[in-house]
C-alpha cells in the first residue's frame, strides 16, 4: 500500500477514532482538542500561501529561459538590467492594483492615468514655464485627486468599479490626446527629459541610475564586465528598481503588519461584515484608489524621465498587465485574498517573458500567447488553491 | 402575567427594558405596544413565528431603528441610539445571522477585525500585534469550550456551529453586557446547536444577559429563564420558566395550534 506523507500524518493524528467521539468535546486539554481536527502536512500549509503559484511559475520561467536562452546573454548583467527594468515598471503598478484587488475593487483607468500623468507634467513644464519639480508635484496631486474621484464615485453610487473606471479609462485617454495635440501639435511632447535633467530634485529622484560608484568599483575589481573604454557595462542600478523595491516593501508591510492591512482584507472579503465590525469601508477603498493612481503617476514620471518625452499612447493596456500580474501573484478577482510578494513575482514573470523571448529563437509574437496561457493557468491554480484553503479538503 | 413579574422584583433589576414600544413603517404596524424586560444575568428567549416582528425588535434593540412610540431603557435610564455603534458602546452586542465573519481570513484576524491590537515597532510605527491576537483568540475561545486547530486557520474551514461560537465569543470578549443572538441555531444540526446552547449557558454564568431569538422552542426551552412570545407584532406576554410548559409556549406561538391541527388531521387520516 502506498501512502503519501499527508495520509501518514492523518493516521498518526487520530489513533482511536471510534472511542474519541464518546468523550465530551474539549474535556481533555492535552489531547488534540477535537477528534475532528487533523494535522496538515507542511506541504499543505505551503499550498495555502497565496504567492505559491507565482513563485512556482517564476522558477519554471527561469528554467525555460535558462535552457533556451542560457548562452544568449540574457543572464549577463546588462541582460538582467534589461528585463528587471520591465518588471520594475510593471511591478510598481501591480502592487497598487494588487492592494485594490484585495480590497475587492478594480481600476481600469490605470493605464490611461499613466498617459495623462505624463501630460500633466509635460504640458505645464514645457508650455507654461513651470519648474520641473512643481510640474511633477502637480501630476502627483492631479492623479491622486482623480483616484479619489474614482473611488468616491464607486463608493457613492455603489456601481461596480469595473464600469466607473472603464469610463475614466476612455475619458483620461481622450484628454491625454486632446492636451497633447492642443499644445504640442502632435501626440508626443518631447524635450521633457532634458528639463528633468536640469532640475536637481527630479533628476536625483527619478532619472537614470543609482549606486554608480559601486558599479565602477565592481568593474575595476573584476566582479562585473567592463566596456572597452574601461566603464562598467552597466552604469548603475536603475532608479526604477529602487522605487519598485520601496513601493513593494511599503505595501507589503502595510498589508501584512498593520491594522489598515487587516482592514483591506476585511473589506475585500465581505464589505458588509467589515461595516458591522466597525471597519471604515469607504475610507479604506477610496484610499486604495488613491494609492493606485499614485503608482500610475510614479510609473509615468519614471518613464518620462527615462524616455525623455511624454506621449499620448503611454501606458496602453497597462491596467490589464497590472491585473494579470496581481492574479498570477495569487490575488482573487473577487477580493479578500492575495499578496504583494505574489504580485511582484507576477511582474517579474512578465519582464522575463517579454524580454527573454527575444533572446531565444522563438518568434517574439508569441509573447502574448505565453502570458495569456499563464494567466489562464494561474486563475485555475488559484481557484483550486482557494477552494482547498476555504473548505479544508 | 406580565404584571406578576414586575411586582415580584424591583425594576432596578432590569438591565434592559422596552416599555410599550411600537414601530411603524408607513402604514405597516411592525410592533405594537411591546414590553420586554431583561433581568441582569438571565437568558430571555424571544419566540415568534416568521413575520411576528422579531427582526424589527432586534434592530430596535441594536440601535438600527428608533422606536416610533414607547421607551427604551438601559439600567433604568432612557436611551435613544443614533447608530448601532452607540448601542455597542453601551455594551449591547448583536450577533446577526450573517455573523460578520470573513471566510477567507484567519480566526485571529477575524476575531480582532476592526479592533486590532497594535504594538509599536521601533517605538514609533504602530503594527498589528499578531502574536497577541492569535494567543488571545485561542485563549478566549478555549474559555468558551471551543478549540480551533490553529488561530491562522481560515474561518471558511470551520463548521457553522464553530463560526456561531466564534462570533459569540468575540462579542463577549469585547465587553458585551447584553448579548442579542439572532436565530443562532437556525442553520445548525442537533449537536452543533447543543454547543451553541452550552456557550449561551457559559455567557450567563459570567453574568452576561442574553436575549435569544428563535422560533424553535426545543432549543429555547432548556436554556431560557424566561420567555416573551411575539405574535403578529404584539407581545403575548412574558413568562418565567416555572410558570409555563414547553407545550404551552408552542401553543402560544402561532404554529402551536396549527401544528396540533395538522397532527390531528394526520392521526385522523391514519385512523380512518
Amino acid at each position: 500500500m502506498s501512502t503519501t506523507t499527508s495520509d501518514m500524518a492523518m493516521t498518526l493524528a487520530k489513533p482511536i477514532p471510534s472511542n474519541a467521539s464518546l468523550k465530551p468535546p474539549g474535556a481533555d486539554h492535552s489531547a488534540p482538542s477535537d477528534e475532528r481536527v487533523r494535522r496538515i502536512s507542511p506541504w499543505r500549509a505551503l499550498l495555502n500561501r497565496p504567492e505559491l503559484g507565482s513563485i512556482a511559475a517564476t522558477i519554471l520561467v527561469f528554467i525555460f529561459f535558462g535552457v533556451f536562452a542560457g548562452n544568449s546573454g540574457m543572464f549577463n548583467l546588462d541582460g538582467i538590467m534589461n528585463w528587471s527594468q520591465v518588471a520594475a515598471y510593471l511591478g510598481i503598478i501591480a502592487v497598487g492594483a494588487c492592494l485594490l484587488m484585495i480590497a475587492g475593487e478594480f481600476d481600469l483607468s490605470l493605464g490611461s492615468m499613466i498617459g495623462f500623468a505624463g501630460m500633466m507634467m509635460a504640458v505645464p513644464s514645457m508650455f507654461f514655464g513651470w519648474p520641473m519639480w512643481l510640474a511633477v508635484l502637480f501630476a502627483f496631486g492631479g492623479c491622486m485627486a482623480l483616484g479619489w474621484l474614482n473611488g468616491y464615485l464607486v463608493m457613492r453610487t455603489k456601481l461596480p468599479s469595473f464600469i466607473v473606471t472603464l469610463a475614466f479609462m476612455f475619458i483620461l485617454r481622450g484628454l491625454t490626446i486632446v492636451l497633447s495635440t492642443q499644445f504640442a501639435g502632435s501626440t508626443i511632447v518631447s524635450g521633457v527629459g532634458d528639463k528633468i535633467a536640469q532640475d536637481p530634485i527630479t533628476h536625483a529622484l527619478f532619472q537614470g541610475t543609482a549606486l554608480q560608484g559601486l558599479f565602477t568599483w565592481m568593474a575595476h575589481a573584476g566582479i562585473i564586465d567592463k566596456l572597452p573604454s574601461g566603464e562598467p557595462v552597466v552604469a548603475g542600478l536603475p532608479k526604477v528598481l529602487l522605487w519598485w523595491a520601496l513601493v513593494a516593501c511599503g505595501a507589503g508591510f502595510v498589508l501584512s503588519k498593520t491594522r489598515f492591512g487587516n482592514w483591506i482584507f476585511t473589506v475585500g472579503g465581505d464589505a458588509n461584515a467589515a461595516k458591522n465590525v466597525g471597519v471604515p469601508v469607504r475610507r479604506v477603498k477610496i484610499s486604495l484608489f488613491v494609492l493606485t493612481a499614485f503608482c500610475a503617476c510614479l510609473f509615468a514620471v519614471l518613464q518620462v524621465s527615462d524616455v525623455g518625452s511624454a506621449a499620448s499612447d503611454r501606458g496602453l493596456q497597462k491596467e490589464f498587465e497590472a491585473i494579470i500580474a496581481a492574479v498570477i501573484g495569487g490575488a482573487l478577482l473577487t477580493g479578500g485574498y492575495g499578496s504583494v510578494l505574489g504580485a511582484c513575482f507576477g511582474a517579474l514573470i512578465f519582464g522575463v517573458v517579454q524580454i527573454g523571448i527575444s533572446y531565444t529563437n522563438v518568434n517574439s509574437d508569441w509573447y502574448r500567447v505565453v502570458l495569456g496561457a499563464m494567466l489562464l493557468l494561474a486563475v485555475l491554480f488559484n481557484h483550486y488553491i482557494r477552494s482547498r484553503a476555504t473548505t479544508g479538503k | 402575567m406580565d404584571t406578576a413579574i414586575k411586582n415580584a422584583s424591583g425594576s432596578d433589576d432590569y438591565i434592559l427594558q422596552l416599555e410599550g414600544v411600537s414601530k411603524f413603517f408607513g402604514t405597516v404596524i411592525s410592533l405594537k405596544d411591546v414590553t420586554l424586560r431583561l433581568r441582569r444575568g438571565e437568558v430571555h428567549c424571544l419566540l415568534g413565528d416568521n413575520g411576528a416582528g422579531k427582526s424589527t425588535l432586534i434592530k430596535t434593540l441594536a440601535g438600527v431603528h428608533k422606536p416610533s412610540e414607547g421607551r427604551y431603557l438601559i439600567e433604568g435610564e432612557e436611551v435613544s441610539f443614533k447608530s448601532p455603534r452607540e448601542a455597542l458602546d453601551c455594551g449591547i452586542a448583536t450577533v446577526y445571522q450573517d455573523l460578520a465573519l470573513v471566510p477567507l481570513m484567519s480566526v485571529a484576524r477575524n476575531f480582532f477585525a476592526g479592533r486590532e491590537p497594535t504594538k509599536k515597532l521601533f517605538g514609533m510605527i504602530p503594527v498589528l500585534d499578531m502574536q497577541l491576537a492569535a494567543s488571545t483568540a485561542v485563549d478566549k475561545l478555549a474559555e468558551m469550550g471551543i478549540h480551533v486547530r490553529s488561530p491562522h486557520q481560515p474561518v471558511g474551514t470551520m463548521s457553522g456551529g464553530e463560526r456561531q461560537c466564534l462570533a459569540i465569543a468575540r462579542a463577549i470578549h469585547f465587553g458585551a453586557k447584553v448579548l442579542i443572538l439572532d436565530e443562532p441555531t437556525a442553520a445548525l444540526g442537533v449537536k452543533q446547536s447543543c454547543n451553541v446552547l452550552k456557550l449561551v449557558h457559559k455567557a450567563r454564568e459570567r453574568g452576561i444577559s442574553v436575549i435569544f431569538i428563535t422560533h424553535n422552542v426545543h432549543h429555547a426551552y432548556p436554556i431560557a429563564d424566561s420567555f416573551t412570545v411575539l405574535n403578529r407584532g404584539q407581545s403575548m406576554g412574558t413568562f418565567a420558566k416555572s410558570d409555563i410548559s414547553k407545550e404551552e409556549v408552542l401553543d402560544m406561538m402561532a404554529g402551536g395550534t396549527e401544528i396540533q391541527s395538522l397532527v390531528d388531521e394526520l392521526e385522523g387520516r391514519q385512523a380512518a
